[in-house]
């Protein structure tokens, strides 16, 4: 089990409490899409990927952006159980999704520069240090249930 | 590979935080430091408290050698040579380049932190590029 300090759970949601949910999930997601091109791979039914403007303007994009950070939500929640919060979507992510977990650290670093981007100073040091773990113990979990 | 329009981006961001540099530099390595406390194993030397002068100091130095990276970005190779023997034979930071992917990864967040929406998904992409060239190259030598 991840212990958390005190410190680190209330700057994970003193954050999380100032997020804008549907904004920061698609553009997360447009940016995986747009840095990491190969992530697109995943998502070929999504329509016009064909640069950058097509991809944040994309609404299959926002929607599933969207979808992925109301799902990371899950995980500030139970801080204390991600690995259980995460059981059944690691096992999706393996066996139907065919996802490589590297991707999930890739998008966790973007979500961290999202949120830096939005709050700017407020995103101190040790505000990353927390979300930078929380993104990494989110990977993992995610990964568990690979075979 | 880094396209011309990702050299023109990498050289607009550098422009943007001119004059913040050294800042730049303290505030990515500080941030390091503090989310990834494995990196600290390269500074047992270094007093790493919060403003201390060593990590201005070596926050400078590295900020200067990214600039000479941007202004060189057509021949890395070549303009970081000196600094890719450097970490292969005397630092030996870990390769694959991973502290050094974790440096990159602070680097964006001060960006975005000083940029906010200006930090655009183009520039984060040509950012993002140009950071792992330049880890490339300082990795060249290690075998």
């Amino acid at each position: 089990m991840v212990h958390w300090s005190a410190e680190e759970k209330q700057l994970i949601s003193s954050v999380w409490g100032k997020v804008n949910v549907e904004e920061c999930g698609a553009e997360a997601l447009a940016r995986l899409l747009i840095v990491y091109p190969w992530t697109q791979r995943f998502f070929s039914d999504f329509g016009n990927l064909s640069s950058p403007t097509a991809i944040t303007g994309n609404p299959k994009v926002r929607a599933h952006g969207k979808k992925v950070l109301t799902s990371f939500g899950e995980a500030v929640k139970n801080l204390d159980n991600i690995k259980g919060t995460y059981s059944k979507l690691s096992e999706l992510h393996c066996e139907k999704l065919h996802v490589d977990p590297e991707n999930f650290r890739l998008l966790g670093d973007i979500l961290v520069i999202v949120l830096a981007s939005h709050f700017g100073r407020d995103f101190t040091p040790t505000c990353q240090s927390a979300w930078q773990k929380l993104v990494g113990v989110v990977a993992h979990a995610l990964a568990r249930k690979y075979h | 590979m880094l396209t011309a329009e990702d050299k023109k981006l990498v050289q607009q961001v550098w422009e943007k935080i001119s004059g913040r540099q050294e800042d730049a530099g303290a505030e990515t390595l500080e941030r390091m430091f503090a989310a990834y406390p494995q990196t600290k194993t390269y500074f047992p030397h270094f007093d790493l408290h919060h403003g201390s002068d060593q990590i201005r100091g070596h926050g400078k130095k590295v900020v200067a050698a990214l600039g000479n990276a941007v202004k060189n970005v057509d021949n890395l190779s070549q303009a970081l040579s000196e600094l890719s023997n450097l970490h292969a034979y005397n630092l030996r930071v870990d390769p694959p380049c991973s502290p050094l992917q974790l440096l990159a990864q602070c680097f964006q967040v001060v960006l975005a932190v000083h940029l906010g929406k200006d930090y655009t998904p183009e520039m984060h992409s040509a950012v993002d590029k140009f950071m792992s060239a330049v880890a490339a190259v300082l990795a060249e030598k290690y075998r």
